[in-house]
């Protein structure tokens, strides 16, 4: 099979869908089982920052630790190197 | 003691229906008092896939609503006499489905039957959430195909996490079962591996169903392909399949048509 594929310039196509499934399942599993807000509050964060700067969907990150006697809402957004110039150009 | 087993995917058109009535019939043959109940709401084919169509009166929602009752919805197979269909309704909507109503309607069947059998609609909205709800076992249908599996995966976690048997802190055995698979185009690497499917859904295999015309071919007659051709590579993969959910090990095979030296021949696939 690997003969034909060299002469054909066949390349084969299932380790790119088991490759691509391994990662989106990764992150699906991830989101899976978390609190309904905190889904809510990524995608909005998200769509409120892409507005201006072109994110990585995969950098931001939104956590919430609860205490006993105070919360706190960790949102971490990793920016791409170069986003001042994106944001001077709409400015 | 009975067992409720739900054959789901996610996905629609990878062959739940297919599924349930070739592994219903295959456990009826083998002795087992078997029911197949459509939880496809709106759009039910089991009946047409077991070739009841016209026999259809009564329906799990009617059961559901106390418009009828049970015994008066299940139509007894013409071939295998314990094998039985409850027929979902074509006309109701799938709100009309109540997960007290339908928990009531299992456990009656459990009384009367080894096997309860549910065909889930694809999607993962209330026909399906309450065809796995009170299952012990599950059947994952799954392609070799990226949104196939996707989807199988999203249905394990739900199997995980939205039963009864989950909400018990127990564990509905799961399996999947790959369908459609095609072993000349696994290797030439143009179909995702059984390793692959399997590694990535970490869940184990229950059999390989090969693509074949055989398929088609029974469910234009209306026949179960086990009941209508049993020596078929499907069928034989159906059945080995089978006796694995009834306990047995058998070693994993893609089982390949047969073809006659007329077939040959002719140079035609065997049907």
């Amino acid at each position: 099979m690997s003969l034909l594929r060299f002469f054909g310039g066949h390349r084969a196509s299932a380790p790119i869908a088991r490759e691509r499934l391994q990662i989106l399942l990764a992150h699906e599993r991830s989101t899976r089982g978390q609190p309904e807000l905190l889904i809510m509050l990524r995608e909005e964060i998200l769509a409120v920052v892409s507005r201006h700067v072109t994110l990585d969907p995969d950098k931001v990150i939104v956590k919430m630790e609860r205490g006993d006697t105070v919360s706190t809402l960790e949102v971490d957004i990793e920016l791409p190197s170069g986003f001042e110039r994106q944001l001077a150009a709409i400015a | 003691m009975a067992k409720v087993l739900v054959v789901t995917s996610g996905k629609g058109g990878v062959g739940k229906t297919t599924t349930t009535a070739a592994i219903g019939a295959a456990l009826a043959q083998a002795g087992q008092k078997v029911v197949v109940v459509d939880f496809d709401v709106g759009l039910r084919n089991l009946d047409l896939i077991m070739g009841a169509e016209r026999r259809v009166v009564f329906d799990l929602i009617n059961v559901v609503q106390g418009i009828a009752k049970l015994p008066q919805a299940l139509i007894r197979d013409k071939r295998l006499e314990n094998l039985s269909l409850l027929p979902a309704s074509q006309t109701k909507d799938k709100d009309a489905l109540t997960e007290d109503g339908v928990g009531h309607v299992i456990a009656d069947l459990r009384q009367m039957f080894d096997w309860v059998l549910c065909d889930s609609p694809a999607g993962i909205e209330r026909g399906a959430t309450l065809a796995m709800r009170f299952a012990d076992e599950a059947i994952i249908v799954t392609n070799p195909e990226v949104s196939s599996v996707r989807d199988s995966d999203r249905i394990i976690g739900m199997l995980d996490s939205k039963t009864i048997k989950a909400e018990k802190g127990e564990r509905v055995d799961k399996h999947v079962l790959i369908t459609r698979y095609d072993p000349a185009r696994a290797a030439r690497g143009d179909m995702l591996g059984i390793d692959d499917v399997l590694e990535i859904l970490a869940t184990p295999l229950l059999g390989i169903i090969p693509e074949s015309q055989e398929v088609l071919r029974a469910s234009n007659l209306g026949s179960p392909v086990t009941i209508n051709n049993p020596a078929s590579a499907p069928a034989r993969a159906y059945l080995d399949a089978t006796k694995r959910l009834m306990g047995e090990t058998l070693a994993m095979t893609v089982p390949s048509e047969r073809k006659g030296l007329m077939n040959l021949l002719l140079g035609r696939r065997a049907a």
